[in-house]
């Protein structure tokens, strides 16, 4: 097998508010391999979105990124200085953001940022860049792409506006693609088609795509991989088949028996809960993280818990040996 | 379950105008279009559609916020714009879908649920404090919150907090407007088996309006779906989900994406273009979207048609349009 395309090593990021340091991200590795698509799931605040952006270097100001390795490609990213980081992102590795109408800028048209991106990275001709820039807006699904390189972001619908981001983001055929819940603001008619398309996508061009998602039906039909993430730390990590089948910590079964499956939940009844909530996350945490909401509770879960590995590729951070 | 409709909307009606800036054209949008529906008492009625469709113009006028500009909407029989504004909030209320926006930051846990006793002026003020205690034990939230702001709860009891404030008056019919899609999913299930719990313990009846499918096949006893103003298909929950019949709520019901990794993500089979509501679409409003249009479906409006207690708009189901 050849080296993975990304590999991320004790990475952490670091926020320093009023009452200390905000440890979002804590101790996370993980490869990606080329045409692998790797799902970061979990709840708000469990550092998937933080894990993202330090990928790309695109952290808050003041969030401090830790990390014993970062490779993309054979390069080291943690010492890539910002020019070079500048010509990587965009070009080799694009994101695509949850909210497309903050993530367009709204006083240019999206031909005008189509062509910008492909221009800057590529240094090619304005016809040879908007040539593309039609050939991918048809690829996306877009009817009457030439016409729609004058529109501006306003004038597009919300599923509309996410196939441009998809389009900009595949301009200059990144080899890995980071998509932060790309169908969250979407109806789920118009979710279903624009997964579709990034999967379609994806395996047509091969590329390596990190998918961020809360929403587990969304993590079970695209990942091959699936990394649970929670209070800052990946906690169960498997391919997609094994972890459904067969979730080993206790959160990712929690999060399962949460939600209502047509034809296996009885309807009407009571859904399973995650009692309490997640441990503040200022500071040092000792012990499993999860282990005051956890039914399986130990005294010994007070110590961090071991990491047990089932397989290449299947671990998670738990006493419980499954 | 077949006591008489408490809540019923007769071909109600609501047209916005919009723009009309100095330069800019009126433009006449109808949100929602001669729609009819009834809620029984007891039962969960699952409302269900895209953005845009009318959903919630529909949840306010049936609260009485927004008047229709036709039809009439009329609660235990009686037109409800002869109901006097107070007496009608007493026996509907609404939880809204943002616990951060639906509450005032600058009170107390305790003043948020007891401010519909001090409107409604029930009882000595004196006997508040324990009421709003009785409330905040039914939906769970610890009794040393009762002095804390909105802004020191998390989503899950800031919406327990939208509950118990809607529940404070023992109204008859709740409308729940997306009350769980700003949560997590773990919260999720605990608002959702709060409110099952409730409407067990206080005979209540939900409108329970959702863009997810599988919450509402879990807690809807019946299912309208809504399409651009209109109810396209009504029927008993298990029914509909069994054997959806109008081609929207058969797309609807394939976008749902189970959590299941031997499967694909599945192809709707609609094509991409969601109609401008202020350009509405002639005949049927789905048809330039629609996998099975026939030809009149582009001319001719589809007829409600009663088909064994459901009801279905769509000329496919219509005898006389397809000979």
């Amino acid at each position: 097998m050849d080296a993975p395309l990304l590999e991320v090593e004790g990475l952490s990021v670091d926020l320093p508010v009023p009452a200390g340091l905000l440890r979002t991200v804590r101790d996370v590795s993980f490869t990606v391999r080329r045409g692998e698509t790797l799902c970061l799931v979990g709840e708000s605040g469990c550092g998937k979105s933080m894990t993202a952006l330090a990928l790309l270097d695109l952290l808050p100001r003041r969030a401090v990124r830790g990390v014993r390795a970062l490779r993309f490609a054979g390069r080291d990213l943690d010492r890539l200085g910002e020019s070079a980081m500048n010509a990587l992102r965009g070009d080799r590795i694009a994101m695509i953001f949850q909210e497309p109408m903050t993530a367009l800028n709204p006083a240019y048209t999206i031909g005008n940022q189509l062509v910008e991106v492909h221009r800057r990275h590529r240094k090619s001709a304005a016809s040879a860049a908007r040539e593309r820039a039609v050939h991918l807006l048809e690829k996306v699904g877009i009817a009457g792409a030439a016409r729609r390189l004058g529109q501006y972001p306003h004038q597009l619908s919300g599923g509309l506006r996410q196939r441009v981001m998809i389009a900009m983001a595949l301009m200059c055929g990144p080899d890995l693609l980071v998509a932060d819940e790309p169908t969250t603001a979407l109806d789920v008619t118009i979710q279903a088609q624009i997964l579709r398309l990034l999967a379609g996508l994806q395996r047509e061009l091969d590329m390596a795509m990190i998918l961020i998602s809360h929403d587990l039906g969304v993590v079970a039909r695209v990942a091959d991989r699936v990394a649970v993430m929670y209070a800052g730390q990946i906690v169960e990590t498997g391919t997609a088949a094994e972890l459904f089948a067969a979730p080993a910590h206790p959160y990712t079964r929690g999060l399962l028996a949460c939600i209502p499956v047509p034809g296996r939940t009885k309807p009407g009844a009571e859904l399973g809960a995650i009692p309490g909530i997640v441990p503040s996350l200022v500071g040092d945490l000792v012990g499993c993280s999860f282990r005051e909401r956890c039914a399986h509770a130990q005294t010994i879960c007070a110590a961090d818990p071991p990491v047990r590995t089932a397989a290449a590729g299947r671990s998670w951070r738990c006493v419980l040996a499954a | 379950m077949n006591a008489a409709p408490l809540l019923e909307a007769h071909g109600v009606g609501r047209v916005f105008t919009v723009g009309g800036g100095v330069f800019l054209a009126k433009h006449r949008l109808q949100a929602v279009d001669s729609l009819t529906l009834h809620v029984r008492r007891g039962e969960v009625l699952g409302l269900v559609g895209e953005s845009g469709c009318g959903k919630s113009t529909l949840a306010k006028m049936l609260l009485g916020l927004l008047e229709p500009t036709a039809g009439s909407i009329t609660f235990d029989g009686v037109d409800i714009r002869t109901l006097d504004r107070k007496a009608l909030a007493r026996r509907i209320q609404p939880v809204f879908q943002d616990p951060y926006s639906s509450l005032n930051p600058r009170k107390t846990v305790a003043a948020i649920i007891g401010l519909p006793l001090k409107v409604h002026r029930v009882g000595a003020p004196a006997t508040w404090r324990a009421k709003v205690r009785e409330m905040m034990a039914l939906v769970s939230l610890p009794e040393r919150l009762a002095d804390s702001y909105p802004g020191q709860l998390s989503g899950g009891q800031r919406q327990r907090v939208a509950i118990a404030r809607a529940l404070i008056m023992r109204p008859e019919i709740v409308i729940c407007d997306e009350p769980t899609s700003a949560l997590d999913v773990s919260v999720q299930s605990q608002i959702l088996n709060l409110l099952q719990r409730l409407r067990r313990e206080l005979g209540l009846t939900y409108v329970f309006i959702s863009h997810n499918l599988a919450v509402v096949e879990h807690i809807a006893t019946r299912v309208a779906v809504m399409y651009l103003g209109r109810i396209v298909e009504e029927a008993d929950t298990a029914r509909l989900f069994a054997y959806p019949r109008h081609p929207y709520t058969q797309a609807l019901l394939a976008s749902v994406l189970t959590p299941d990794p031997s499967q694909e993500v599945p192809d709707t089979g609609l094509g991409i273009a969601f109609p401008n509501p202020l350009d509405p679409p002639s005949g049927c409003r789905f048809h330039p979207r629609c996998p099975k249009a026939l030809p009149l479906c582009s001319t001719q409006s589809p007829r409600s048609l009663e088909l064994g207690g459901a009801r279905v708009e769509c000329h496919l189901y219509d005898t006389e349009s397809v000979t």
